[in-house]
């Protein structure tokens, strides 16, 4: 079987400017979303209990509901999760300080009179995981975030000017950054929850997403050498044609992987395989039609891949 | 050309099997047991475990085997309802001085326990339980230290006859202390300085005043900080054990945290009540009048360690949270065990008093724990709510570790001797420390899942791996005909490879690390597609078979690795940032890394050269449709 039979490079540089006019736009959408509606932070980021409930038959939303009002609790998202069977509630933090909050009534003990209220109302409901993080820990885990964002870019951008060239390592980082943005953009627009393991799976996209600029880079080089009177467009033009193949069906077999347990991982895994999916879709996109031309208009030259001591360290790996 | 060496068959073959032995715990699985721990007076040991046989004996319970190690004796059954009926009745005939939990042992077979083969260890979100993470008032304990160091300095200057205005405390945890006249204040400094060796002195004037400003070194209050937590993390475990849960965990994380982790529980109500309670001391007097088994008012018996009786007054002198500090130690003059206790201010000054007045009379040191257990009805059967749960009851537990003989008047300082040996010691000072938090906790993040969701997830993620992995299969297989049935089996290998690794290390796994080993399944094929993409162009270019599979391999090498390490870049970053689950997807992220650069390589590469290596002339390979280019 083969899927490209692509006889003639395709001169993707030539329309390097459209690509990147529609990169613009789409990043500059994702940061406006970000701004204007901000990310739907999960319990972990922000603090508060979050509870899964599971009825014997399907259960009473509207129900639950005022039963937790009379409790005094106001502000609580009750949505169905996953089955009409399974609800989950959200309780954020302020619900709690609202509370006349008696004399050694934790916050954590919260979730214990919210179980007995619900088992009043309807004794086959079960607790299926109830999570209460404090705003603390919350804001720390936000941090620890955002510090590991920074050291994976700076790690890549490092590595890969030791590997390659500098010019490289922006152009992959940028490309990258921009997938990212993007993935956090949806997560605005559509206000899907954003947890602790959908911040995990940004960040290995963050690593999987520049394999895909690895991969054209490492045929970028070999062209420079190879093709010694090509022009830098037609070098990287070859280069992307060339690793078209591969590069679908990398993604498409991971996809596969992805979409699976988008499909069948259940609940818990469902945004985090979501964030995955708009991360391997826009890595695709990114890596071609974003950080080539961006190396190329970085001025790479041939110059900058013949450094005459890499040549023999490269043959024998 | 496409020959390997002997050599490295064998490393594959041998990395194959190292895979297939210690993935294979995992299939087997976990029966459900019960684990039977001592408590501080009692043993586990054969006769324990002959106790416990003949008890399920008569009861007709069927067990599959036991097992005693040197802290424990476990015994597995065939199916949970069992396993729960097997627990109250063992609980019921050892009684309160043992600890009968419910476990979960591996089935792996004895040959392969042998080999220290075990199945991986399930996180909380895959198997049910509460996590709890606390964080430690670490203030209370330097303020605790600073009170402490204001006390010592007003001992010191009184003992030297120093007149001082004032002693005070400041925010910073320094103290200072006032003086009137130069002379007092530099007498002050000399005895401050060769007394408290902790404290770091500075002095100023202040108007018609001078100051002695003292605090405590930068290494001194760390010590402190350390040696809080060391003694939280201590009580908790002391109180965890009360909970009757197999295998607990109890951990410091970060500076000022601890994370206990309780599988398979699920009243959290109870878990909270018994890790925030404190077991506690009495120092009491032996009442030497009375004699054993008679009882007047004002004197209760109670029981020592070794069983013996002892008659004790009522009124309590001071309490465990007197003591500040529990140590072992060893007197030179004696050769005797020893533990040294310092006491706080009120406890030293009460001490002072009741020893000056009771020389050559007996002081009990009295451990008092409340224990709650399953209530019992008449014939022994634990009664059950309505929920069909236990009812638990509380119930003081009361016992005299020592009872020495007061020789002289006691102040903040002082031994208790009289012990047996070194080890007696160790353990006397612990219960001193751990009877008590050493500062106040409070649960800041709480986690509780459900057995039902936990079995769900397993399940989930299991199903996600095995059919993403059966898509993969399918698509290359079609699409790379015999590479990429090699591409598969390598892949396989990986994923076996993964997973001994991960239950050799004893990684915990969790769900977000199923979604990993799923990721991994799916990044990994990335090399097997590169190589294979590069044969293909090969060939186009008009290289012979042979010399394309030895190009495809070379030059796909460099790629791999610039590509995978980027990804592990990422993989680290989240092992050092991250906590909780994302650790657990990190791990399996790394992992997965260098293990699919192990089989995409070496292991393809080997079934690459078994099969055509030995063909001199190799006129095609199966790698799918090629041909196209050149027509």
């Amino acid at each position: 079987m083969e899927f490209f039979r692509i006889r003639k490079d395709i001169p993707f540089m030539r329309y390097a400017l459209i690509f990147n006019v529609i990169s613009i736009i789409t990043f500059v959408l994702a940061v406006v979303f970000l701004i204007t509606k901000g990310l739907n932070l999960g319990v972990d980021f922000t603090g508060g209990t979050v509870m899964e409930v599971s009825y014997a038959q399907p259960a009473n939303v509207p129900e639950i509901r005022s039963s937790l009002e009379k409790l005094g609790l106001h502000d609580v998202a009750v949505q169905n999760f996953g089955t009409s069977r399974d609800v989950l509630i959200r309780l954020p933090v302020d619900v709690l300080i609202r509370l006349p909050v008696k004399e050694g009534v934790s916050s954590a003990k919260l979730s214990d009179s919210v179980m007995e209220s619900l088992r009043k109302a309807d004794p086959s409901v079960q607790k299926r995981r109830v999570e209460f993080v404090g705003p603390q820990v919350g804001k720390e885990l936000f941090e620890n975030g955002a510090m590991a964002l920074l050291v994976v870019s700076a790690g890549i951008v490092l590595y890969l000017w030791f590997r390659f060239e500098w010019k490289f390592g922006v152009a992959a980082i940028i490309a990258n950054l921009h997938d990212v943005v993007i993935i956090l953009g949806c997560f605005a627009f559509f206000q899907w929850e954003f947890s602790l393991t959908v911040l995990a799976a940004v960040l290995a996209i963050l690593g999987y997403s520049v394999n895909e600029s690895v991969v054209v880079f490492d045929r970028v080089r070999e062209n420079f050498r190879k093709m010694r009177k090509a022009t830098v467009p037609q070098i990287i033009d070859n280069a992307i044609t060339s690793t078209m193949s591969r590069t679908i069906i990398t993604h498409g077999c991971t996809q596969l992987a992805v979409l699976s347990m988008l499909l069948f991982g259940g609940e818990t895994l469902h945004y985090f395989a979501l964030a995955l999916t708009i991360g391997i879709l826009f890595g695709i996109y990114s890596s071609v039609l974003v950080a080539s031309p961006i190396v190329m208009w970085l001025g790479v030259s041939r110059e900058d891949m013949l450094p005459p001591k890499k040549e023999t360290a490269e043959s024998t790996p | 050309m496409n020959r390997y060496p002997l050599w490295k068959y064998l490393i594959v073959l041998a990395a194959f099997v190292f895979a297939v032995i210690y993935a294979l715990p995992n299939v087997f699985g976990e029966d459900p047991a019960i684990q039977i721990s001592p408590t501080r007076t009692t043993k586990v040991d054969a006769t324990t475990l002959a106790r416990v046989e003949r008890v399920l004996k008569q009861a007709n319970i069927e067990y599959r085997g036991t097992v005693l190690d040197e802290t424990s004796a476990k015994v597995r059954f065939g199916d949970p309802e069992v396993q729960l009926r097997a627990r109250d009745l063992v609980q019921t005939e050892l009684g309160d001085t043992y600890t009968v939990a419910v476990n979960l042992l591996p089935a792996t077979p004895r040959a392969l326990q042998v080999l220290g083969a075990k199945p991986m260890y399930l996180g909380l979100d895959l198997r049910g339980g509460v996590h709890f993470l606390m964080q430690v008032d670490t203030r209370a304990v330097l303020k605790k230290a600073s009170e402490n160091a204001a006390d010592d300095i007003r001992r010191v200057l009184r003992e030297a006859k120093v007149r001082y205005v004032t002693v005070n405390r400041l925010e910073s945890g320094a103290v200072e202390t006032v003086f009137r006249d130069a002379a007092q204040f530099e007498q002050a400094r000399d005895v401050v300085r060769k007394e408290l060796r902790d404290l770091e002195l500075s002095d100023n004037r202040r108007d018609s005043e001078y100051v002695l400003t003292a605090r405590m070194s930068e290494k001194v209050l760390l010590d402190k900080h350390r040696y809080a937590l060391e003694q939280n993390i201590t009580a908790l475990r002391n109180r965890v054990n009360e909970l009757g849960v197999a295998e607990p965990v109890i951990q410091q994380q970060g500076q000022d945290r601890i994370v206990v982790q309780l599988p398979g529980v699920q009243d959290t109500a109870r878990a909270k009540e018994i890790l925030g309670r404190t077991a506690t001391l009495e120092i009491m007097l032996v009442d030497e009048g009375a004699n054993t088994g008679d009882t007047s008012i004002g004197t209760k018996m109670y029981r020592m360690r070794d069983g013996r009786q002892i008659p004790l007054k009522n009124r309590v002198i001071y309490s465990g949270e007197n003591i500040i500090d529990a140590a072992p130690g060893f007197d030179s003059r004696t050769n005797q065990s020893i533990v040294s206790i310092t006491l706080d201010a009120r406890g030293a000054a009460i001490n002072q008093r009741v020893t000056g007045e009771n020389v050559n009379k007996r002081m009990a040191v009295v451990y008092i724990e409340i224990k709650s257990k399953s209530k019992l009805d008449a014939n022994g059967q634990p009664v059950l709510d309505a929920e069909g749960r236990p009812v638990r009851v509380s119930e003081r537990v009361e016992e005299v570790i020592t009872a020495p003989v007061i020789r002289q008047q006691l102040g903040k300082r002082f031994q208790i001797e009289g012990l047996d040996n070194t080890q007696e010691a160790n353990e006397l000072s612990l219960l001193l420390r751990a009877g008590a938090l050493a500062a106040p906790v409070e649960i800041i993040e709480e986690r509780t899942i459900g057995p039902s969701l936990g079995a769900d997830n397993i399940q989930r993620g299991f199903h996600s791996t095995w059919i993403g992995f059966a898509a993969i299969a399918v698509f290359m297989i079609l699409y790379y005909a015999a590479f990429g049935v090699i591409s598969i089996l390598a892949l396989a290998v990986n994923v076996l490879l993964l997973l001994a690794l991960l239950s050799i290390m004893q990684a915990t796994l969790t769900l977000p690390g199923m979604a990993g080993i799923a990721l991994t399944v799916g990044m990994a094929i990335d090399a097997n597609v590169l190589i294979n993409e590069r044969i293909r162009e090969e060939l186009r270019n008009g290289n012979t078979p042979h010399a394309s599979i030895f190009a495809g391999y070379e030059r796909a090498f460099g790629t791999i690795l610039d590509s995978n390490i980027t990804t592990l870049i990422a993989g680290l970053a989240l092992l050092a940032f991250g906590s909780g689950p994302v650790r657990g997807f990190a791990v399996v992220l790394c992992l997965g890394i260098l293990t699919s650069m192990f089989s995409a390589v070496m292991v393809s590469r080997a079934i690459v050269n078994l099969y055509y290596g030995n063909r001199r002339k190799l006129e095609r390979v199966a790698i799918g449709n090629t041909a196209w280019h050149k027509a």
